[in-house]
């Protein structure tokens, strides 16, 4: 279907742990998966399971110490970018690479007019005078469809609200026109209304300029109304990959089914008034001391002998739906 | 309806903005400004709305933990609006909250059994192995072991601590449970253990909630009825069937509209509404939804729509065709 | 490629675990792991212990009387015998050293204990009740941060007439604001915690949720300023007593050791002089060094 020349971003047995005072954390744990141009790939999950210490660790931003790449390669555009030294690898990051945040107000410089955050972005990546920074700047808020863009530009962050502050951190994010964007829970923080816009606004842009995204999140409903492709995380590893309509019409693993029968559904006018939701007993194990076998075994209702003994490979269950479960055949058919 | 529990009557809290060396008044939030709804017994209100909408001020002024400016509070028929510290003391039994953050609102130097019995012991009604048979059973109820009691907070994960704030919340055997956004900070998987929880409870009690949430998915689940909340003032209030299937308030439909259906094959995200909650320091006249609607008249900007109703308990604050806020 | 496996290859797992002090549970192990972590916090613990155990076994550790007159070995130079020699009446130094630590050590003591118990009082009641209260409170401690702690407590023991539990009282009182304005901005804070406003849900009084709530949540940043003031109160005393309105004749304070030999014998016989000086150096140099090590432990904004 696509050739490899499409490829952005190529994960290869990614592993990540942390050395902390209560033992090794292993937050991400043998991860693969692959992001083509303007193709949008969701990572789910629950806190704890690893999904943003991969987001960090494709932009080697993982806090070191605790934190350490252990393994694997992260290849874009055909760079590995584990093997570039310092220097290269803050050419790459905002340039062909950015991240968007959950909090805006964070990673934003509140001393600094948003305009100006923007022009030296820029210009620590592209060779620009300050007047065609500042046109671009402006283009760039023009875009992500801020009104009065030139004169937003001057304004603080805080003068903003949560979502035009969303809004600038796209801006900012996308003006070297990077060849992915990782975008960390990016409405989480919003309201409702507002994660709407955002998410809209975040596909427009992708389909106008074609990058690639990975999009984190622990919303279900988001990953079906934006992704193609899905991998849901547990305990640091990729416990299921497939297309959004495979994983949502017949999940493999039972720690995806749960997770969907557990969310209540809008409008509830079908359901009977305070029907009990179908919950995953038990809690997110921690990451330091995990079983041998599958780390979902302890919370799962079809766990046997063989999945608390014996880590269950990822096997493709037909047209790449791969899922990390021995008893993936029965899943179906039990809940 | 059945018999009221709670009542408010044309609730406000208004907040002054003060600026300036002088400290002079430049404005004033209007956090609530004149919210009226009835809560029956063993009934679930849901109270739906956006940061800054009001909803959490709500939920304070009832319980007296803010003042309010004006308006009445009615518990079970008796006005408490205005009753001094020693006079609400009574009625504090009654009435029990449970907030979001299930880590700062239990005191990190104190175990967790302590935290359960503290009301049952500041209120005299056990001590010693009395109350430690009666904190061991609320336990129980709300799904923790005994044996768990004497650990501290930071040794519990979110959904337990939830769990033991619930249990806080119990153990007075309240008639009314306010619930601020208590799932809301909690993992998807652990939401659902509490909702069930709280449902669980509630079956067995017969005690009302006033349940307080951003995601319309959860408030539908747990709710008899809905009230959404948009700058201060509720714009609809309706049985919760009702108002999902049937939604008349523009900004209902596109609070219903923007959540994302966790079903690849339905509507794609639609943004109905463009812009921003605009600030409660000074909410725009007549109707303070008009800067936002899709359907707004010249008469939204200076009309303000009172809540009335359309029929089958569906109350809607809208000019659309009269009071209906049908947009045909 | 190859970067990244050379780079990979030589990790240790063992021992960056054992750097993050992943094998460092329970009592001794984690006080060692610490100790080698805060290798200054853990000389200062070290020169504090040893402070302590010279002010409580003085009587043990010393060779003579500190108080005994020796007028014919009057200014004796260090020796077997003396092993800081003796003072212009032939007082054993060394001795009078070892119980000079007692004095410290209990105005040390005995004034943080005050200033904090009243400033704990004052900052807690401050800031839970806010409105005038605070509002004087905080005037009253802004006039007295003004003014130069030694010089308050200068005119506050010229007033009361130098003795130990005076020269206690005029060093604790300047340390009042200080406690309590460390104590009144952590109970603002911890005001608005929903765990204060759930005891407040119950129909608790107020005096109860200030003692029961807030009160033990602010003991960590307590412990910090305790310590580390310990060391200026401990400067103050010898300060105070140097210039004659300290601890009265004959005890031995060390800061009137130095002021009684300075002028006089510093050529002569220096070890007068640099014996003293040594003793309430090492004394405020370790309480600071523990001191500073103990805030980057206990202190939450410090810790990752």
């Amino acid at each position: 279907m696509a050739d490899m020349s499409d490829l952005v971003l190529d994960v290869k047995n990614l592993r990540t742990v942390f050395f902390t005072n209560s033992g090794l954390f292993k937050a991400v744990d043998d991860v693969s998966f692959t992001v083509r141009r303007g193709e949008t790939l969701a990572i789910v999950g629950e806190s704890g399971c690893g999904k943003s210490v991969t987001a960090l660790s494709l932009l080697r931003l993982v806090p070191d110490p605790p934190g350490r790449i252990v393994g694997g390669s992260v290849t874009l555009e055909g760079t590995d970018l584990l093997t570039l030294d310092d220097a290269e690898m803050r050419a790459i990051r905002g340039n062909r690479i950015s991240m968007i945040f959950q909090e805006p107000m964070t990673s934003l410089n509140p001393v600094m007019r948003i305009g100006h955050q923007i022009v030296e972005a820029v210009r620590l990546h592209r060779n620009m005078s300050a007047k065609e920074a500042h046109d671009l700047a402006i283009e760039m808020l023009r875009l992500v469809r801020i009104p009065e863009p030139a004169r937003r530009a001057r304004e603080y962050p805080h003068q903003l609200s949560g979502g035009m502050r969303q809004r600038a951190m796209i801006a900012m994010a996308l003006a070297c026109r990077p060849a992915l964007l990782i975008a960390d829970e990016p409405t989480t923080a919003l309201d409702v209304t507002i994660q709407a816009q955002i998410l809209a606004l975040i596909l427009d842009l992708q389909k106008e300029l074609g990058t690639g995204l990975v999009l984190i999140t622990h919303d279900l409903g988001v990953v079906a109304q934006t992704a193609q492709r899905v991998i849901v995380m547990y305990a640091g590893k990729k416990v299921e990959e497939a297309s959004v309509e495979a994983l949502f019409a017949a999940p493999k693993h039972p720690y995806t089914r749960g997770l969907m029968a557990s969310i209540p559904a809008v409008p509830a006018s079908d359901v009977a008034p305070q029907a009990r939701l179908n919950e995953i007993p038990g809690t997110v194990p921690s990451l330091v001391r995990l079983p041998a076998g599958c780390a979902f075994a302890p919370r799962c209702k079809l766990a046997i002998k063989r999945c608390q003994e014996e880590y269950p490979p990822l096997a493709d269950w037909g047209g790449g739906h791969l899922a990390a479960c021995w008893r993936a055949a029965e899943v179906a058919e039990v809940a | 309806m059945t018999e009221a529990l709670l009542e408010v009557t044309d609730l406000k809290k208004h907040y002054p903005v003060r600026a300036g060396v002088l400290r002079r008044q430049v404005g004033t939030v209007h956090a609530v400004d004149g919210v009226s709804f009835a809560l029956g017994i063993g009934e679930t209100l849901g109270l739906v709305g956006e940061s800054g909408c009001g909803k959490s001020t709500v939920a304070r002024s009832v319980l007296r933990l803010v003042e309010p400016t004006s308006g009445q509070i009615r518990l079970r028929g008796e006005d408490i609006t205005h009753l001094s510290k020693t006079e609400l003391r009574p009625h504090r039994r009654s009435m029990q909250i449970v907030f979001q953050d299930p880590f700062a609102s239990l005191n990190p130097r104190m175990t967790a059994g302590d935290i359960v019995g503290e009301p049952i012991a500041v209120h005299g009604l056990a001590s010693g192995k009395a109350l430690e048979a009666r904190v061991a059973k609320l336990f129980e109820q709300v799904g923790l072991r005994p044996d768990q009691m004497r650990n501290f907070p930071h040794q519990f994960s979110g959904g337990q601590r939830q769990r033991i704030c619930i249990a806080r919340a119990l153990a007075l055997e309240p008639r009314l449970i306010v619930c601020d956004e208590p799932v809301s900070a909690l993992d998807v998987s652990i939401q659902a253990q509490v909702i069930n929880l709280l449902i669980d409870l509630q079956r067995q009690h017969g005690f009302s909630y006033l349940f307080i949430a951003h995601d319309l998915a959860v408030v539908a689940h747990i709710s008899h009825r809905v009230a959404v909340m948009y700058l201060g003032r509720i714009v609809e209030i309706a049985d919760k069937d009702e108002l999902f299937r049937n939604p008349r308030h523009p900004y209902t439909q596109a609070l219903l509209a923007s959540v994302p259906i966790a079903n690849p094959h339905a509507k794609k995200i639609a943004p109905l509404v463009d812009g921003d909650v605009p600030s409660p320091v000074n909410p725009p006249s007549g109707c303070a939804f008009h800067t936002r609607c899709r359907f707004a008249m010249e008469r939204c900007k200076t009309e303000r729509p009172a809540l009335v109703d359309a029929g089958v308990g569906h109350q809607v604050a809208c000019l659309l065709n009269e009071g209906t806020g049908r947009s045909q | 490629m190859l970067v990244a496996e050379r780079r990979m290859a030589t990790i240790d797992y063992d021992l960056e675990l054992k750097r993050a002090g992943a094998n460092a549970t329970g009592g001794w192990r984690r006080v060692l792991f610490l100790a080698r972590r805060h290798v200054l916090g853990a000389a200062g613990l070290i020169i504090m212990t040893v402070f302590v155990f010279t002010a409580i076994f003085a009587n043990v550790l010393a060779r003579f009387d500190p108080l005994t007159v020796d007028a014919a070995h009057a200014l004796a130079r260090p020796s077997a015998a003396h092993w800081m020699g003796t003072d212009s009446f032939g007082r054993d130094v060394f001795s009078r050293i070892i119980h000079g630590a007692r004095i410290s050590l209990a105005v040390g003591l005995g004034s943080t204990a005050l200033g904090g118990t009243i400033g704990v009082i004052v900052g807690l009641t401050s800031g839970y009740l806010s409105g005038w209260f605070d509002l004087v409170f905080q005037r009253v401690s802004d006039i007295l941060q003004a003014l130069p702690l030694l010089v308050l407590a200068l005119v506050m023991t010229a007033a009361l007439g130098p003795s130990l539990p005076n020269v206690i009282i005029a060093i604790a009182i300047p340390l009042i604001p200080t406690v309590a304005r460390v104590i009144r901005a952590n109970t603002l804070a911890l005001r608005e915690q929903p765990f204060v406003e759930a005891a407040k849900s119950i129909g608790m009084s107020e005096v109860r949720i200030a003692v029961r709530h807030v009160l033990p949540n602010t003991l960590a940043p307590l412990i910090v300023l305790a310590t580390a003031q310990l060391g200026s109160t401990i400067l103050t005393e010898a300060s105070l007593s140097f210039l004659g309105l300290g601890i009265p004749e004959p005890y031995p304070s060390w800061g009137r050791m130095l002021s009684e030999s300075a002028a006089e014998y510093v050529r002569t016989a220096p070890w007068l002089v640099i014996f003293p000086g040594i003793a309430i150096s090492l004394a405020v140099f370790g309480t600071n060094l523990f001191g500073d090590a103990l805030r980057d432990i206990l202190d939450p904004r410090q810790r990752g």
